[in-house]
């Protein structure tokens, strides 16, 4: 059983980004990039599933530029065995992205697509819905466990009231939340073995896709800041000021 | 310009989300539409129906829409979705599952968590867990949206109520089965409708620790949300989680309690009208959105706002 798994490269979670002073994006740099973090336990999973025996071969896909290789490199380091490079802008829309995947589900067919639930740049959160919608296969989002069989998965899922389990025939598509593994550490060796695993290069052309724009950047702001607030020495004096002064509380 | 709304419900009550659903499709549309979808969700219809500026409520009522699968909603959707230009879903787990499938299917763009409407075609949203604001055109001629719903009114009750009217649901050959779900039951506000929020975070220290909160929510009417830290150590359930990758909530007042701020965090509060932080070290970040700062043990805090309030 093979596991295709999306990989995106994305600006570290950890960095704080700025919007440029001509208002066209944020300034990225020479910031520190990194797998996006849902996608790495994306990746996490599906080697976990391989080391159970459960899937025979994880193959690691991301778009964008070249840089984005160094991303693939960081998927199999964490244990993918080779990976397609679909070249491309970093900042194609979402539903070209699940165009492109489309492709490479095509020719590789899967029983599994695993993907981030949403990327820490843009917070999308709709490329593994629209592969699957344009796939028809079906899709668990926002997945805590994932419990592999031969011919189904069943996942459970964080939803806004709590917990709920689905189960999928596969093939499916199953988008992962932080809480359903924690990556491991990459270690020497695996990153030395990971330089000679192989990353097929291909473009959107030579897979057929033809990407096209559906919405235009018109500016980027800084949100507006919060007034100046005070600190105020004790709990007597913070009950009296949301009493008497913000007026939120009787 | 017709709109169509998507209800956020439980199949006994319409959430106030839906009202604010309906606030942002009058800013693009002059006719707003809501499909209700559910399961013996008659009085979640008849509530639709009294919404202020609603021309009329659609509903499919079936078994086995109670648990909704994405697929079947989308499928709903788009038996109807070409008599509409705008079709608006709330950004809750229910919404960002379904709505984008019904865009790729319509070969069109979603534009995820918009919190204003600038012109028919022309929106806003965060990006990078809210370090910016995006403003974003769309060339669409259907314009598919999810809706960050606290950043919108409630739309009101009108005196008088929409027409209804029943669709047709035909179920689809599951791919996919509902097996079990595990809902939080709690007698608390929900965190998306409460007007108080308190929250807490790794600084609780443990799981018994964390329910301190809850007598100051008890005296406060507030509903509890906490950090990921808190969630990830076990101090509270998942549904709890505020921030970026959790719910965003914008209430009255919000309490953050032995929480650091992050950013990921702060992306589901500082909207908030009046935010107060608790936290024993002065230069946490979170003391920079705080209205009110109060720099002390949270323990100690606690045992006196308790006393006072
Ligand atoms: C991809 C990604 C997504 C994320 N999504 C979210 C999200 O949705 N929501 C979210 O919250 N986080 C999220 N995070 C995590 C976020 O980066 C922080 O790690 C997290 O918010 C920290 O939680 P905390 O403030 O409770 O813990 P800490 O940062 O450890 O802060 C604890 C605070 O408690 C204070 N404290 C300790 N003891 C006491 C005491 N006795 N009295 C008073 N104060 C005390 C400390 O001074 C400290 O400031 C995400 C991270 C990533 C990478």
């Amino acid at each position: 059983m093979k596991i295709l798994v999306a990989v995106k490269r994305t600006i570290d979670a950890y960095v704080k980004v700025r919007v440029r002073s001509d208002n066209t994006g944020v300034d990225l740099a020479n910031l520190k990039m990194a797998m996006n973090p849902f996608c790495e336990i994306a990746v996490e999973e599906a080697v976990r599933l391989k080391e159970k025996g459960l899937a025979t071969e994880v193959i690691a896909v991301t778009i964008g530029s070249d840089k984005a290789q160094e991303q693939l490199r960081e998927a199999m380091a964490l244990g993918a065995d080779r990976s397609i490079h679909i070249q491309a802008g970093d900042e194609l829309e979402p539903l070209n992205i699940a165009k492109l995947l489309k492709a490479v589900v095509l020719k590789e067919q899967p029983s599994l697509v695993l993907l981030g639930k949403q990327s820490i740049d843009s917070d999308n959160n709709q490329v593994g819905q629209m592969l699957a919608a344009l796939c028809d296969m079906p899709q668990a989002t926002f997945a805590s466990r994932v419990e592999l069989s031969s011919d189904k998965v069943v996942v459970s899922r964080e939803v806004d009231g709590g917990e709920q389990v689905l189960s999928l025939q596969l093939p499916s598509v199953v988008t992962t939340d932080l809480r359903l593994n924690e990556p491991r550490f990459k270690k020497l060796p695996e990153i030395m073995k990971a330089r000679k695993k192989p990353i097929e290069v291909v473009t959107p052309a030579q897979l057929g896709v033809e990407i096209k724009s559906h919405l235009t950047v018109v500016s980027v702001i800084d949100p507006p800041p919060r007034k100046a607030g005070v600190i105020v020495k004790t709990a007597a004096e913070l009950v009296d000021k949301l009493r008497n002064e913000a007026k939120v509380i009787a | 310009m017709k709109a169509l709304v998507i209800a956020e419900h439980d199949n006994q009550k319409l959430k106030a989300a839906t009202r604010a659903l309906v606030t942002a499709a009058l800013q693009t549309a002059d006719q707003v539409d809501v499909l209700v979808a559910g399961s013996a969700c008659g009085a979640v219809v008849t509530a639709a129906t009294r919404i202020a500026g609603v021309s009329s409520v659609r509903f499919a009522d079936h078994d086995s829409l109670g648990h909704p699968l994405a697929e079947a909603l989308a499928a709903l959707v788009l038996t109807i979705s070409a008599e509409y230009e705008f079709i608006l879903a709330a950004a809750t787990t229910t919404g960002k599952s379904f709505l984008p499938r019904v865009a790729a299917l319509l070969d069109v763009a979603q534009i995820s968590e918009i919190t204003a409407v600038v012109d028919r075609s022309t929106f806003v949203r965060p990006i990078y867990a809210g370090s910016a604001l995006a403003t974003i055109r769309s060339s669409d001629t259907i314009k598919i949206m999810t809706v960050r719903t606290s950043a919108f009114a409630e739309a009101t009750d009108a005196a008088v109520a929409a027409p209804v009217a029943a669709l047709e649901f035909k179920p689809l050959a599951g791919k996919a089965t509902f097996v079990s779900e595990n809902l939080a039951t709690s007698s608390r506000p929900d965190l998306a409708a409460a007007r108080v929020v308190i929250s807490g975070g790794r600084g609780l220290g443990s799981a018994e620790n964390f329910r301190l909160l809850d007598k100051l929510a008890d005296k406060l009417g507030a509903g509890i949300g906490a950090s990921r830290a808190a969630v990830d150590s076990g101090y509270a359930p998942n549904d709890m989680q505020i921030g970026q990758t959790g719910k965003v909530v914008a209430p009255d007042l919000y309490i953050a309690i032995g929480i650091s701020g992050a950013i990921q965090h702060l992306a589901g509060m500082k909207d908030s009208k009046v935010i107060v932080a608790i936290n024993k070290d002065a230069e946490a970040p979170i003391f920079q959105v705080a209205d009110y700062g109060l720099v002390a043990d949270l323990f100690t805090a606690l045992q006196e706002m308790e006393a006072l309030l």
